[in-house]
């Protein structure tokens, strides 16, 4: 195993001296208390600004620690907050597309669902609020073991067959994973149930992280056309996605 | 006509609103200023009408910007309106005598006792479906008369006019020509029986207010007139309070159907059909909505002071949560109560209870109970308070109550949504338009000017989000309605004479 990384410790040190206390300290004063040349303890400073993790004051000139450290450490967001903001996007999905939505986030292994808004035709439905889907077998659970780590380390060892279209083996999960990496959203088609589909796309936070998925889910006669899925749904969705993600302070599209 | 839209002004406490609505009860636009409010006094709150008339020509120009339309191109234009504030103005020069007063405006309290004084709270009651109290527009009239310098000669002279919101908005929008108000702002004056459906002389002889004063009383949906300006020919063809609104925006057109807009506080109104229904419990009776020379539809209406602001004092001044929706997850990691009711008396109870002397408490609190317990017990406080005002309705009318449809932003949290549904037994249902009030007036404009052909095509566009159906035990709810009562019987009586301190 290689040694520790000289300029990874001198930042872990710089960071340390601007957190001894609330205060701001000039280039000069951390150089000399870290007994380092002031050309590299600039570089490192700048880095670290770039970052977001020290800010400079623009009068003085001084630097302190940044607001990125505070996040870090209070990173997340409280799924029923998730649900407040999401409503309106989410009701406009539905009248959108004529479909059911869901808002999903991973839980134990599974996806648990936040929100659900009807599908608007007045038919009797039932609110599935707290109820569970699974990773591989529909686009929400996809999405997330695309695009977040942690999910893809839930998946469990043996999977579960639904259907005969459900994806069973690691190695065509992962290659789908792949696929939906590159467009951007994931489709399910009768891979949870027969004559059922899915389309959903990802709602990141302000670093680009995925907090959930957003999605529509109904009869596969309706949400898939020859097979394909229909540009005006996937558009609908991936918009959806990016509206709540915007208004969640990301800034990735 | 390939495309016809419809405009609903939504005059509010705070601010003035424009939505743009098609022929789907889809929005299009939305336009949204504030406005000055004005605190010369404590319990004094007053409005700037010429500000208001401003800012809703402002939005009503925005959300037609946004929309990309022209006035010609929207088919009608609906007010809606906080109620009971008060108007005065001069029919020559179009000029407010005085700032207008709020419905939240306490300065007529005395006047108020002293009218009740001689015959009782209730003594207008049986006409007008209201208590004697600060609220209602007729006591504000009284004070203008009796305090601003010249009023009473001018109105005596038949130089001023009355008016609440809709009245002045409407008068504005005309270029004066029409003097209206319609049935539901009047049926918050204090001033119309409400079974004429006219002003009433024997309340305006107690309150001593010239009848030349008053606008002429029109259902709530006919063409009033013709708008100028920044809306120019556009028919203006509906007026609601906002209440009022809500209630048709709910499409609660049948008896027993009700509705609740979940805010700070909550008003809860329930279609008792074309009879007026006299509340034995403390509840106001209203009209709902007329339409043309339809009969009118009459509600009772009940208030809860505090739902919304139960969340915001847990978040602001316990400090136990961080953000409103955060209450949902506190109070998720416990699976009940632990035996905790609270009755957030915080300035007294209202309807049903009616005890100005009562204080909120907590009870139940044992070595168990925790966080989780706490928030559990703020949120069912909220379904609680609504069980005590649908019972006390359904006592009043013998209406039974069908499903409550709800509106306003508490409808996000889902536990809460749940527990009215419990408490309550019947289900609760979130539409997917969630400006209700807008909508009422769009509705009702559109109806009368063939948007919609008739309430049946409202209803089709009126479309369920979100039910909840209750999933509780009779006999848990039985118990545990029976520990929140023994809970505000504990409330009761807590303020004495010398508690100025506590009283505030």
């Amino acid at each position: 195993m290689p040694g520790p990384i000289q300029s990874l410790t001198r930042a872990a040190a710089i960071l340390r001296l601007l957190a001894g206390g609330e205060r701001q300290l000039a280039l000069g004063d951390v150089a000399l208390t870290l007994g380092l040349a002031k050309g590299t303890v600039h570089g490192i400073l700048r880095t670290l600004q770039q970052e977001g993790f020290v800010e400079q004051d623009p009068v003085t000139g001084r630097y302190q620690l940044g607001a990125e450290l505070l996040r870090l450490g209070n990173s997340y967001l409280d799924v029923h907050e998730l649900r407040a903001r999401s409503l309106m996007w989410a009701d406009d999905l539905a009248r959108l597309t004529g479909e059911s939505v869901r808002i999903g986030v991973l839980h134990q292994g599974g996806v648990l669902v936040i929100h659900h808004v009807f599908r608007p035709d007045d038919s009797r439905q039932v609110l599935e609020v707290g109820s569970m889907l699974p990773l591989h077998a529909t686009a929400w659970g996809k999405v997330l073991l695309a695009f977040d780590p942690v999910a893809h380390g839930d998946l469990e060892a043996e999977l579960k067959p639904y259907t005969r279209r459900t994806l069973v083996t690691h190695g065509d999960v992962d290659a789908e994973c792949e696929r939906i990496r590159g467009l951007g959203w994931a489709g399910e088609r009768e891979e949870a149930g027969d004559g059922l589909a899915s389309i959903a796309a990802p709602i990141r936070d302000r670093r680009g992280s995925p907090l959930g998925a957003v999605g529509v889910g109904g009869a596969v006669e309706r949400l898939t056309e020859d097979g394909e899925f229909p540009a005006r749904l996937v558009a609908a969705v991936r918009d959806t996605a990016r509206s709540i993600s915007r208004d969640l302070g990301a800034t990735l599209y | 006509m390939a495309h016809r839209y419809v405009a609903a002004i939504d005059q509010g406490t705070t601010s003035s609103r424009c939505i743009i609505f098609d022929s789907n009860s889809r929005i299009l636009a939305v336009d949204q200023r504030e406005h000055r409010q004005i605190f010369p006094r404590p319990g004094w709150v007053e409005h700037d009408a010429e500000q208001i008339w401003a800012r809703v020509q402002e939005v009503v120009t925005g959300a037609l910007d946004r929309a990309g339309l022209q006035p010609s191109d929207l088919t009608a234009v609906g007010i809606t309106n906080q109620r009971e504030t008060t108007v005065l103005w001069d029919r020559a020069t179009g000029r407010p005598v005085h700032h207008a007063l709020v419905w939240q405006d306490t300065r007529t309290e005395a006047l108020c006792a002293d009218l009740a004084a001689d015959g009782g709270r209730d003594r207008f009651a049986e006409t007008t479906g209201l208590p004697v109290a600060s609220y209602f527009s007729g006591p504000k009239i009284a004070w203008l008369l009796e305090h601003v310098p010249g009023v009473r000669e001018r109105a005596e002279a038949g130089e001023l006019l009355f008016g609440t919101i809709d009245t002045w908005l409407i008068w504005n929008l005309t270029g004066g020509a029409a003097h209206v108000t319609d049935v539901t702002n009047a049926s918050r004056t204090l001033l119309m029986d409400l079974r004429t459906l006219d002003w009433d002389d024997g309340v305006l002889a107690a309150l001593d207010i010239p009848r030349s004063l008053l606008p002429e009383i029109r259902s709530s949906a006919e063409v009033y007139g013709t708008a100028r300006g920044v809306l120019e020919g556009v028919p203006i063809a509906a007026a609601l309070g906002d209440q009022q609104a809500a209630l048709f925006g709910q499409t609660c057109f049948g008896v027993g159907d009700a509705k609740s807009t979940y805010g700070t506080g909550s008003f809860l109104l329930l279609n008792t059909g074309d009879e007026p229904v006299r509340s034995r419990h403390g509840l106001l009776t209203t009209v709902g909505y007329q339409l043309g020379s339809d009969r009118p539809v009459y509600a009772l209406e009940g208030s809860i002071a505090n739902t919304g602001s139960l969340t915001q004092w847990l978040r602001d001044r316990i400090g136990l949560i961080s953000t409103a929706a955060e209450i949902e997850t506190l109070a998720l990691t416990v699976e009940d109560n632990g035996g905790l009711y609270l009755v957030p008396a915080f300035s007294g109870l209202f309807a049903p209870h009616w005890r100005p002397d009562a204080r909120g408490v907590i009870v139940g609190l044992t070595g168990f109970a925790g966080k989780g317990h706490l928030a559990r017990c703020v949120l069912e406080a909220t379904a609680f308070q609504t069980r005590d005002v649908v019972d006390a309705m359904v006592l009043d009318s013998g209406v039974a109550l069908k499903s409550l449809k709800v509106d306003g932003g508490m409808t996000s949290n889902n536990l809460l949504m749940q527990t009215i549904s419990d408490m309550l037994d019947v289900p609760v249902i979130r539409p997917f338009v969630a400006e209700t009030t807008c909508l009422g007036a769009a509705h009702a404009a559109g109806l009368v000017t063939g948007v919609w052909s008739d309430l049946d095509a409202l209803r089709a566009d009126w479309q369920r989000a979100a039910e909840w159906t209750p999933r509780l035990d009779p006999r848990t709810r039985e118990r545990r309605l029976r520990k929140y009562h023994k809970a505000v019987e504990l409330a009761k009586g807590w303020i004495d004479e010398d508690d100025e301190i506590e009283v505030g």
